[in-house]
C-alpha cells in the first residue's frame, strides 16, 4: 500500500518536473488547448460523438490535443448564463433569437449569423408528431391537433425553445394554407386548448407524454422523436410526419469577446467549421439532425422522410419580429389564454 | 459619559462585536442580495413596472401561489402536530428511523419530489388512475400544487413543536387530570396554549418556502395560464424572454407580500405570547 503511494507520488513529481522542463512553445503545441461549447438540450449525444471526431482531427491538424467542454441546459438559459458570465468560446442553440440576445449584450457582433454558411446553423431539423402505436386518433395533419377530442402535449412556449418552434410550424402552416392570421390566430387557440399541460422544457414534455401517459400526440423535433422511439421501444410509439412543417434552423456562434480573452479564437473557428465537414455531417445525420451535405442527407435518406419546409423568415420575417409578436408578454399567446 | 457607557453595560460581554457582526452576516447573507432586486428594477420607470405586476395572468399566479401555501401551510399544521406528537410522546420500535424520515424533503432535490409526484399521481401512475377513476383531478390542478407545497413544507411545522413538546412535562397534563380537567379541557387549556407558538411559526415558516417554491411545483402544477401558473414560473418566463427587469418587478412584489405576512404572523405571535403570561 505504502509502496504504491510512494511510486504514485514519484511518478506524478517526475511528469512535473518533466513538464516544467519543456520549452514554453513545446508546451504550447501539447499542453491540451480547451474549448466551451454551451448548447442545448437534446444536443448532449451529437455533440459527445462531434468532440470526440474533433479532437481527432484537430491532433492530426496541428499536433495539439483539445478538451472540449460541453455545458447543456434549456437553451434560454444557456443564453442567459452566457450573458451572465459563462465564458463559452462557442454556442450552438436551439435559435437564433438566444444568440441574438448574447449578440445585445456586445459579446459578438451582432451579423453573426451571417459568418458560417447556411446561417450558420450546420444542421437542421423539423417538427413532428409522435403518437401512440397504431395512431389511435388518426392524427396525419396539423388539422388533425386542433380537433375536439385531441390531446396535444408541447411544452409552454415562454419557457422553452423548442416550444416556440412547435408553434411556430403550427402557426405557418395555417398561414401557408390560409392566407391569413387571423385564421392562424384561430387555429392557434383551438390547439391549444387541446394542450392540457404545458411543461416548462422539452424533455419535460417527453416525459409527460411517455412516463405519465397523458396525450395522444406529442409535438416533438424529429431528432427528438427518433430518441424517443429508441428510448421507450418502437412498439409503443410512432413518428407521424405532417406534409408542411418548418425547418428549424438551430445556430451556432463563435463569442468573440471570450475567445478573444482566452486566445481560443483559430481553435473556436475551426471547431465550428469542422460541424460543416462531411465527417461531422455523417454524426449529425446519424444522430438524426438533418445534414447540410447532399451527400449524408442521400446516405441517410431513410430517416429523413421529404416533406415540405418553409423556413422562419418565409413566414414571420425574423426571429426578433416572431419572439416580439407572438412570445413577449402581451404577445399572441398571452393572448390566447387571457379572456 | 464614562459612567453612562458603564451603566448601559449589560452583563453578557461582547455584545458589540456580536451585534456587529450579526449586522454584517446579514447584511452580506440577506440584505445585499435582496436589494439586488429592487436596483434592478429601479430604471423601469413606474408605469411598466405596475403593467409588469398587474397582468391578468401574474395576478393569477400570485393569487395561485399564496393561496396554495397557505392551505399547504394549514395542513402541515395538523399533521404535523400529530406526527410530532407521536414522535415525542410514545416509545415504539423504529421511532428513530420515522424521525429521520421527516428530514427528507429537506434534503431531497426539489426536482425530485415533483417528478415522483407527477409520476405517482399522473392517469397511468399508481395513485393517480384512482384519481383518474372518480374524476378527481390532482395532476395538472392547484389540488396537485398543494399536495406538493404540503411535502415541501411538512419539515417545518415537526421540526419547530418537536423540541417544545419535549419540553412540556406530562407532570403537567397529570396535574391538570388530577384537578378534574377532561381529556378536552387539558388539550384546549394546558396543551394548545403551549404549543400554539411553536405551531405558528412552523405553520409560517412551511408557508414562506412553499410560495417561492418553484422546482417540485413545475412538474405537477400543468402551468396552464391563468390557472396553475405559480408566481416564481412567471419570472422563470420573464427571464427566458431577457426581461430582467420585468422578472425584478414580479419578484419583488413577491418578496414585498412575503414579508409583509411574516411581519403580521410574527406580531402575532408576539400578541399571543403576551396574553399567555
Amino acid at each position: 500500500m505504502k509502496f504504491h503511494t510512494i511510486k504514485k507520488i514519484t511518478f506524478i513529481t517526475s511528469l512535473l518536473i518533466s513538464t516544467g522542463l519543456q520549452s514554453a512553445d513545446a508546451l504550447a503545441a501539447t499542453a491540451p488547448a480547451t474549448l466551451l461549447n454551451v448548447s442545448y438540450d437534446p444536443t448532449r449525444e451529437l455533440y459527445q460523438s462531434e468532440n470526440a471526431a474533433f479532437t481527432q482531427y484537430w491532433h492530426k491538424q496541428t499536433g495539439q490535443s483539445v478538451v472540449i467542454n460541453q455545458s447543456h441546459g434549456g437553451s434560454g438559459k444557456q443564453a442567459r448564463a452566457v450573458i451572465d458570465g459563462l465564458e463559452a468560446d462557442v454556442v450552438t442553440l436551439a435559435l437564433a433569437y438566444d444568440i441574438d440576445a448574447i449578440a445585445d449584450s456586445g459579446l459578438l457582433s451582432q451579423d453573426w449569423q451571417k459568418k458560417l454558411a447556411f446561417n450558420s446553423t450546420p444542421y437542421t431539423s423539423t417538427i413532428v408528431f409522435v403518437v401512440r402505436k397504431g395512431n389511435p386518433k388518426q392524427i396525419r395533419n396539423w388539422d388533425d391537433l386542433a380537433k375536439q377530442g385531441v390531446s396535444v402535449i408541447t411544452p409552454n412556449p415562454k419557457t422553452s425553445g423548442g416550444a416556440r418552434w412547435n408553434y411556430l410550424a403550427a402557426w405557418g402552416y395555417k398561414q401557408k394554407q390560409t392566407g391569413s392570421t387571423e385564421q392562424a390566430k384561430n387555429f392557434i387557440k383551438s390547439l391549444y386548448r387541446n394542450v392540457p399541460v404545458l411543461d416548462t422544457g422539452a424533455r419535460g414534455s417527453t416525459l409527460t407524454f411517455t412516463q405519465r401517459g397523458l396525450g395522444d400526440v406529442l409535438i416533438a423535433w424529429e431528432n427528438e422523436a427518433h430518441l424517443i422511439l429508441k428510448e421507450f421501444g418502437a412498439d409503443k410509439y410512432e413518428i407521424v410526419l405532417p406534409p408542411v412543417s418548418i425547418l428549424a434552423e438551430p445556430p451556432v456562434a463563435v463569442v468573440d469577446k471570450n475567445v478573444a480573452k482566452h486566445g481560443t479564437r483559430k481553435l473556436a473557428d475551426a471547431y465550428l467549421n469542422f460541424l460543416y465537414t462531411p465527417e461531422a455531417q455523417e454524426i449529425i445525420a446519424k444522430n438524426y439532425y438533418r445534414p447540410r451535405s447532399a451527400a449524408a442527407l442521400k446516405k441517410y435518406a431513410a430517416n429523413f422522410p421529404n416533406i415540405k419546409l418553409f423556413t422562419i423568415n418565409e413566414v414571420f420575417g425574423n426571429w426578433r419580429s416572431a419572439q416580439k409578436t407572438h412570445f413577449n408578454d402581451g404577445g399572441v399567446f398571452d393572448q390566447i389564454y387571457v379572456p | 459619559m464614562a459612567s453612562l457607557t458603564r451603566k448601559k453595560r449589560t452583563i453578557l460581554p461582547g455584545f458589540g462585536l456580536s451585534m456587529g457582526y450579526t449586522v454584517f452576516y446579514l447584511s452580506a447573507i440577506v440584505i445585499v442580495p435582496l436589494s439586488m432586486v429592487f436596483l434592478n428594477t429601479l430604471h423601469m420607470g413606474v408605469q411598466p413596472f405596475i403593467n409588469a405586476v398587474t397582468s391578468p395572468r401574474v395576478l393569477a399566479s400570485y393569487k395561485l401561489s399564496f393561496s396554495a401555501a397557505f392551505f399547504a401551510a394549514i395542513f402541515d399544521a395538523f399533521a404535523g402536530f400529530l406526527v410530532s406528537w407521536v414522535l415525542v410522546r410514545y416509545r415504539f420500535p423504529g421511532r428513530k428511523l420515522l424521525d429521520s424520515l421527516v428530514d427528507l424533503p429537506f434534503a431531497l432535490p426539489t426536482a425530485v419530489a415533483g417528478i415522483c409526484f407527477a409520476t405517482l399521481y399522473s392517469p397511468v401512475g399508481w395513485l393517480g388512475q384512482f384519481a383518474d377513476k372518480w374524476h378527481i383531478g390532482i395532476i395538472n390542478t392547484p389540488t396537485g400544487i398543494v399536495i406538493a407545497l404540503i411535502f415541501i413544507g411538512f419539515p417545518f411545522v415537526v421540526r419547530t413543536l418537536q423540541p417544545v413538546l419535549e419540553e412540556l412535562e406530562p407532570e403537567i397534563e397529570e396535574s391538570a387530570y388530577c384537578l378534574g380537567a377532561t381529556r378536552l379541557q387539558t388539550f384546549r387549556k394546558i396543551l394548545l396554549p403551549h404549543l400554539f407558538p411553536a405551531l405558528l411559526t412552523g405553520a409560517t415558516l412551511a408557508f414562506a418556502r412553499s410560495i417561492g417554491e418553484y422546482g417540485s411545483v413545475i412538474f405537477i402544477a400543468g402551468n396552464l395560464p391563468m390557472k396553475t401558473e405559480i408566481a416564481p414560473l412567471m419570472i422563470m418566463s420573464k427571464l427566458d424572454q431577457f426581461d430582467y427587469a420585468g422578472a425584478s418587478a414580479v419578484a419583488l412584489v413577491l418578496l414585498l407580500l412575503s414579508f409583509a405576512m411574516l411581519l403580521v404572523l410574527n406580531g402575532v405571535q408576539d400578541w399571543q405570547q403576551k396574553a399567555n403570561h
